[in-house]
């Protein structure tokens, strides 16, 4: 299935792109094993995908390692906030 | 006009806190007390200087959560009234920030319900500042 990636923050810098679409495929397609497998294909973004405080919005909801991702999905990746 | 408006919105020029207040007081004659928060740069920061910073935001879903704070607030604390305002892009020291002018009845629940605003956004609106200093630019961590 093709899932729209995007990235703000540091995560955009490491990641020199703000968005991508991808092919990706999984028998459980979660939040948490899109992160695993973005963590394995860009070493940039290892560190933060592994083991850092990211936040997961699907289409603009905030999303828990859980939630099953479908076709077309827009997935977004970011640090904690800090505005204000 | 969408029914938040722009009483909750994010834009890079400035605000002008006077003319939201009149907006707001505008909105009914039950008000009998309006809380203005304003969140300015500083240009001093977890011990060093700032030169400015930059916000940056997550188009479409930050608008949303500050619609959905606007909307929360609203109810929870039996507000008549809130308008909420973020700015991004490069900002200076001196520089607006972030505006929330809360109305009710009594000032009470205008002080609360301003206050859980503020914080609520720094947890929840998808917003980021990085700033710059003499010696380099740094993304920020989450912190109160």
């Amino acid at each position: 299935m093709k899932i729209t990636v995007r990235y703000f923050a540091l995560l955009r810098e490491r990641m020199g792109l703000d968005s991508e679409v991808l092919s990706w495929d999984d028998a459980e397609p979660t939040v948490e094993r899109l992160r695993r497998h973005l963590a394995d294909r860009v070493p940039a973004l290892a560190v933060f995908l592994r083991s850092g405080p990211i936040l997961v919005a699907v289409n603009r909801q905030y999303a828990a390692a859980d939630t099953l991702l479908s076709d077309g999905d827009e997935v977004a990746l970011f640090p904690p906030v800090t505005g204000g | 006009m969408e029914p938040h408006g722009d009483k909750a919105r994010v834009q890079s020029e400035p605000f002008d806190a006077a003319a939201e207040l009149e907006r707001i007081k505008a909105a009914s004659t039950r008000i009998g007390g309006v809380v203005l928060f304003v969140g300015v740069v500083r240009d001093f920061s977890q011990g060093h200087g700032v030169t400015k910073i930059l916000f940056e935001h997550f188009p479409g879903m930050a608008e949303s959560k500050l619609a959905e704070l606007r909307e929360t607030a609203i109810g929870r604390f039996g507000l008549i009234d809130l308008i909420v305002v973020h700015r991004v892009g490069e900002l200076m020291p001196g520089d607006d920030i972030v505006l929330i002018a809360a109305a009710a009845e009594h000032r009470a629940a205008a002080f609360d319900g301003c206050s859980w605003c503020i914080d609520e956004l720094k947890k929840a609106v998808p917003i980021w500042k990085k700033e710059h200093a003499p010696d380099g630019a740094l993304w920020l961590e989450a912190h109160p």
